[in-house]
């Protein structure tokens, strides 16, 4: 999962720049994402990252500064099961029961066509992705019965469905108990290695991802840090020995 | 109604209550689902009183109500779906407009055209024991239109009424599947306001899946149950119409509403007894 700077973006922020009535949230933010690359997005609260989120997504529009997708963009990325996307929730709030199965079907429509009926190559991708995130054994339980991390393995799951060259997930661990943090480091491995996507991961806490990711980039306004977990020691912050050294290097940012 | 005869669907007018019921007790589940997993169980109901407003005009301008009281319902509910989206006002807010305005523009109607007569009547509170076999006819078209398109459109139809925002981050035409299930829950109330009434055409959307969702452990579990117990309330509700002489829309609303409180006691003893047998 070596980062290769010579391979075409997935994902690439220049000089972004975005403020809420005036007052400047995002000030020449720069990043990309490529293929095969694993990199995390993290900074204190307050530090932009959902709002850097959003304008990466598409959802809202920089003052200045360009965001491409896939080459183009946000707007205008048709083929959208290219981006797989993890939304941060804890739980699902569903009125009407709806298995794990129900749910990650959803994330294969956007592959196939959502009007067309779904076909044997799709329940295959789709049991694919449930099993990749440890859930085959309750694919066919509601989804409101299951553990918050289980819940959450479930979306993942949904967004592994359409086979992304892109996943973006917004804080996927948060509250989540240890065996589902294991099968979600996992699985984000399998989607690396297997099918060469890229991954942005935005959160405070990467002990869970430690060993599998390339780059860190830190964010409170403007980028901080942008380099290896390992030139990260430097800064005296341990990813993997001391999961406590980056929250507390974060809050020391605030 | 008498019950001297044994079997209460030996007779033409009862058969025929019993076809355009049976129809209403399926699609009216089949579309209820979508409106519950997207917490608009009332809707149904603010379209109904719309709806009314066609009814009156309908009547004042010697015209068949059911084609006004759809034209009104459709452009109702695509209202209510476009202030709710464009989130221009609360969601429960934009119903109250749409369902006090509805219902006034009715009564105003009405009263134009006459005042109060059987017909207004029928459409309120519904009457399948009277219904034409031309009548039976636009109910089956339009209730079949509704089911086909929403089994055909279930999944994407479920993704967006589940999650709206990941649909719209997974390129899924939210909007367009939003206005299409409000257009649809229009065409249910108008197709099944003759049979239960205006008055009572959002309970048979919600109380067959409210009851389905206690039991069922998926969505389709759900939607099966759900259009089970819809069908089983129409016949229960027109026996018990033909047996006790009562009104068949209430009836029909009412076996509904009991199969949802037997289930909720039934799933509540259940699990007790179980401990007790474990204990004892």
């Amino acid at each position: 999962m070596a980062s290769e700077r010579a391979r075409p973006a997935l994902l690439e922020a220049r000089d972004v720049r975005f403020g809420y009535d005036g007052e400047p949230v995002l000030q020449d933010v720069s990043l990309r994402v490529a293929g095969g690359e694993f990199v995390a997005l993290v900074g204190p609260n307050g530090s932009g990252k959902s709002t850097l989120l959003r304008i990466l997504l598409g959802a809202l529009k920089p003052e200045r500064g360009t965001v491409r997708l896939f080459g183009a963009d946000p707007d205008d990325v048709d083929e959208r099961w290219r981006l797989g996307y993890v939304p941060q929730r804890p739980t699902l709030a569903s009125e009407v029961p709806a298995t794990v199965e129900e749910i990650v079907v959803s994330g294969r429509l956007s592959r196939r066509g959502w009007w067309r009926p779904l076909g044997a190559s799709d329940r295959t991708a789709v049991m694919h992705a449930i099993e990749s995130v440890g859930l085959a054994d309750l694919a066919k339980r509601p989804v409101n019965t299951l553990s918050g991390g289980q819940q959450q393995r479930a979306f993942i799951a949904r967004a592994f469905a359409s086979e992304p060259e892109l996943l973006v997930l917004d804080e996927p661990v948060a509250g989540v108990d240890a065996e589902s943090q294991r099968r979600f480091s996992d699985s984000l491995t399998h989607l690396i290695r297997e099918h060469d996507a890229g991954v942005l991961l935005v959160s405070h806490e990467l002990s869970a991802v430690a060993a599998i990711v390339d780059r860190v980039i830190v964010l409170k306004g403007r980028v901080l840090f942008d380099g290896t977990p390992g030139d990260l020691v430097h800064e005296g912050v341990s990813l993997g020995i001391h999961p406590e050294d980056l929250p507390l290097w974060l809050e020391g940012l605030r | 109604m008498s019950a001297t005869l044994s079997f209460p669907f030996q007779v033409d007018f009862m058969q025929r209550a019993l076809v355009a019921g049976l129809a209403v007790g399926i699609f009216a589940p089949a579309i209820g689902i979508f409106l519950v997993q997207k917490r608009l169980s009332l809707i149904g109901d603010g379209i109904g009183h719309v709806a009314f407003a066609g009814v009156g005009a309908g009547l004042l301008l010697n015209v068949w109500p059911v084609w006004t009281a759809l034209a009104f319902a459709v452009v109702g509910a695509l209202g209510v779906d476009w202030l709710r989206s464009r989130r221009r006002v609360a969601g429960d807010v934009a119903l109250a407009l749409f369902f006090y305005s509805g219902i006034a523009l009715g009564v105003v109607l009405i009263s134009l055209g006459g005042g109060l007569n059987a017909n207004v009547i029928t459409f309120l509170f519904g009457q399948p024991l009277t219904v034409r076999p031309s009548e039976i006819i636009v109910i089956l078209t339009l209730g079949g239109a509704i089911t086909v398109t929403m089994w055909a459109l279930r999944r994407p139809m479920f993704a967006v009424v589940t999650d709206e925002d990941w649909s719209r981050s997974a390129g899924l035409p939210v909007d367009g599947l939003n206005s299409l299930l409000a257009v649809l829950t229009a065409v249910a109330v108008v197709a099944a306001m003759r049979i239960v009434g205006i008055l009572l055409v959002a309970a048979m959307m919600v109380l067959p899946v409210a009851s389905a969702q206690l039991v069922a452990r998926s969505f389709r579990g759900t939607l099966a149950v759900a259009v089970c117990v819809g069908a089983g309330s129409v016949v229960a509700g027109l026996s018990a119409a033909w047996l006790w002489d009562i009104a068949p829309s209430g009836a029909m609303v009412l076996a509904a509403a009991s199969v949802f409180a037997v289930v909720s006691i039934a799933k509540r003893a259940a699990p007790r007894a179980l401990r007790q047998e474990e204990h004892g």
